[in-house]
């Protein structure tokens, strides 16, 4: 913004000057006598490409406001839906009881937000929401180099149409919704389900496995579907990457006797390490922000203490037990810590490598 | 990619290093490619046995990782349409069995679902429509040096793609804004997205200014020139905006959750949450229904739980199978422009 700024106050001033040189030459052309007719000739001519040149910059000025005006009902939309919730924000100052309008509730400062820390219930509750949320997101993290080593190894398939077929059919389950990951995995791993009918009839299982509704490796199970959904489609940015890689750097390593595995890390694996690195410290600033609806649709009564993320307490407290200060108190929290840990990273990002993220 | 693209065998990997070699030579020559028989990578991939346990590995590592992400579907797909009774029973695994259409004719007569398909439908196609239509204007109105604060009100958009002020802030505000419960709650607040207008901006940036000057020169407005010169050049990567704002709204699940509580207004998706929930109450709704109408209702055909659940996922998902295969390209696309964009 101060940018802005500071590049337009130069471009002003010499508005400023283009407005005042014209209306001075036009006032000294108006008070010069015309003495013969050919100056008067050429006098009318500068004159008029004079007041033709200041009529120009009013209407410049006039058309760049109007490419505004053409732009605004537009920009509307992201004050009625990006700005305007931010207003949403004072809800967590009061004590909000959703039929008693805002004006009536009572205002109680910080007091959701001591809440959250000065009671031990709430305390613990909102510790294992955090826990959660670390767990989660931390397996992912520690587990982000995997659609760089799909990549590489996909890369090493040499026919190119099965490497395609791999490629179309992974990328898949990225495209469809969670609602629909939940069906398949009800389809699948419920207690009636495919996994358990068939271990049933080989007779290795006597009682079918839960595998939906158990409380135990949560993460891990919620980790597993991610990845499946989002490991083949995570690997096409790489996989770009790699065809960008100069094939001569591959000639000049076999030359030098450099086997293949060599190769990849020698070679492959450095040039696709910057891309890695900007995903990496992408996701380390949405730490925070795993999203609701996987935990949503796989959240029953036995996963409900694993299971519940940051974004989905925020519902289960907001929408679910309609406390609706509490959970903005907590939103915004989130909210701006998210912001924090961007501009953190991306400042980290510009030490390291130079590179800006955002 | 060099490595990988000298040899067009590699279906063969499994078989010994000489046939290999062989079939290489042999398809190599019917290609016209040159061949050099002291290409040292030939040499070393001919001699290394390590490379070809690699290679078997890589293969089984991949096949049984495409499996699982393809068989899901498949599993689907087959038990809707196979006997409900095998289907309900765990026996269709691998191939369909007693094939019948009924499930689909049937789950449509569930109350609300041909409602909600039109819904999903009706909010992926205006949906899409608007936010083309906003991305490609606002891209290129912001190319638009003569702006008033062209800069400003540019960073002024795309920097709502960094913060959110949260779930329930939004709710409170589309609230306020009279939207809740009604089919505008599912478009407008996907109008204006950034991420596609920096895609669209960086777009007509590459486009040659001069087009737009010699336009003005013949004395064409910005409108003018939007909608006849930049509008139609702009279309690979309008395409690409659409896919996935298409893709976006028909798997939209959130927002229905969030903002709707009329039942007339459920969107697809939500739809399928509900009844896999409770899909055992449904069948028997479909069972009363059509012992009323139909009386006949053999045991293969008739609709249980399994079977509604696996139909109306097989739904939801079909549209996806199809357009995603003919339109990865354009998703491959955008995700690489999101990628450099900057």
């Amino acid at each position: 913004m101060s940018q802005q700024k500071a590049t337009d106050a130069p471009a002003t001033d010499q508005a400023k000057a283009a407005t005042v040189q014209p209306s001075l030459a036009t006032a000294m052309a108006a008070t010069s006598k015309p003495t013969e007719s050919l100056e008067s000739v050429k006098e009318y001519q500068e004159k008029r490409r004079k007041a033709e040149g200041k009529h120009h910059w009013n209407d410049e000025k006039r058309h760049g406001f109007h490419l505004f005006l053409l732009v605004s009902p537009l920009l509307l939309f992201s004050i009625l839906f990006s700005y305007y919730p931010l207003f949403g924000w004072v809800y967590a100052f009061y004590d909000y009881q959703p039929p008693i309008p805002l004006s009536e509730s009572k205002f109680v400062g910080w007091q959701w937000f001591t809440m959250l820390w000065s009671n031990p219930t709430q305390l613990r509750a909102i510790g294992q929401v955090l826990l959660n949320t670390f767990g989660i997101s931390g397996l992912g993290i520690i587990t982000s180099f995997f659609p760089v080593m799909f990549a590489i190894a996909l890369n090493e398939i040499r026919s190119k149409w099965f490497r395609n077929l791999i490629q179309t059919l992974t990328t898949l389950p990225n495209f469809i919704s969670w609602v629909l990951v939940y069906a398949i995995a009800f389809a699948l791993f419920s207690s009636t389900g495919m996994v358990n009918s068939v271990l049933q009839n080989l007779g290795w299982i006597h009682k079918p496995i839960h595998f939906l509704d158990s409380g135990s490796h949560v993460w891990l199970k919620m980790w597993a579907w991610s990845t499946w959904k989002g490991l083949g489609w995570g690997a096409i940015l790489y996989l770009a990457s790699l065809t960008g890689i100069d094939p001569e750097l591959y000639e000049a390593a076999q030359v030098d006797g450099a086997n293949r595995w060599q190769q990849i890390i020698h070679i492959t694996v450095p040039q696709l390490l910057p891309t890695y690195f900007v995903l990496l410290m992408l996701s380390v600033s949405n730490f925070l922000n795993n999203g609701m609806d996987q935990y949503f649709v796989f959240q029953n009564a036995f996963t409900q203490e694993h299971i519940q993320v940051l974004d989905l307490y925020v519902y289960n407290i907001g929408m679910g037990q309609n406390s609706l200060s509490l959970a903005t108190a907590i939103s915004m929290l989130k909210s701006v810590v998210s912001v924090i840990l961007l501009w953190a990273v991306n400042t980290a990002s510009k030490k390291i490598r130079g590179v800006s993220i955002v | 990619m060099s490595v990988a693209s000298v040899s067009p065998a590699a279906a063969t990997q499994v078989k010994t290093a000489a046939t290999v070699q062989t079939r290489r030579k042999s398809k190599k020559n019917r290609g016209g490619a040159p061949l050099h028989p002291e290409d040292p990578q030939q040499r070393i991939r001919q001699h290394s046995h390590g490379e070809n346990v690699y290679n078997v590995f890589n293969i089984i590592f991949f096949a049984l990782f495409t499996f699982l992400c393809f068989y899901p579907f498949y599993y689907l797909i087959i038990n809707s349409i196979s006997n409900n009774a095998m289907s309900a029973a765990g026996q269709i695994n691998w191939w369909p069995s007693g094939i019948h259409w009924d499930n689909y004719g049937k789950v449509f007569q569930l109350d609300g679902l041909g409602e909600s398909a039109l819904i999903s439908l009706g909010r992926t196609v205006i949906g899409t429509a608007l936010t083309v239509l906003a991305s490609a204007y606002l891209g290129f109105m912001f190319t638009q040096q003569k702006m008033w604060h062209r800069q400003f009100w540019y960073r002024f958009v795309i920097i709502t793609m960094y913060f959110n002020a949260g779930l329930i802030p939004a709710f409170i505000c589309m609230r306020n804004l009279h939207l809740t419960n009604t089919f505008w709650v599912y478009v407008l607040p996907a109008v204006v997205q950034p991420f596609n207008i920096i895609l669209v901006k960086t777009f007509i940036e590459s486009i040659p200014s001069s087009l737009q000057e010699a336009a003005e020169v013949d004395g064409a407005g910005e409108l003018t020139i939007f909608g006849k010169i930049i509008l139609p050049m702009c279309q690979p990567i309008l395409a690409t905006v659409a896919i996935f704002s298409a893709v976006g709204q028909w798997n939209s699940f959130q927002d229905t959750l969030i903002y709707i509580t009329d039942s007339r207004l459920y969107s697809l998706q939500y739809v399928l949450y509900r009844y896999l929930n409770q899909a055992s109450s449904l069948a028997n709704q479909v069972k009363a229904s059509a012992g009323s109408t139909l009386n006949v209702a053999s045991l293969a055909t008739q609709q249980t739980p399994t079977s509604i659940r696996m139909t109306i996922a097989v739904i939801v998902v079909l549209p996806i199978l199809f357009v995603y295969p003919f339109f990865q390209r354009y998703f491959v696309k955008g995700m690489f422009l999101g990628a450099v964009k900057g």
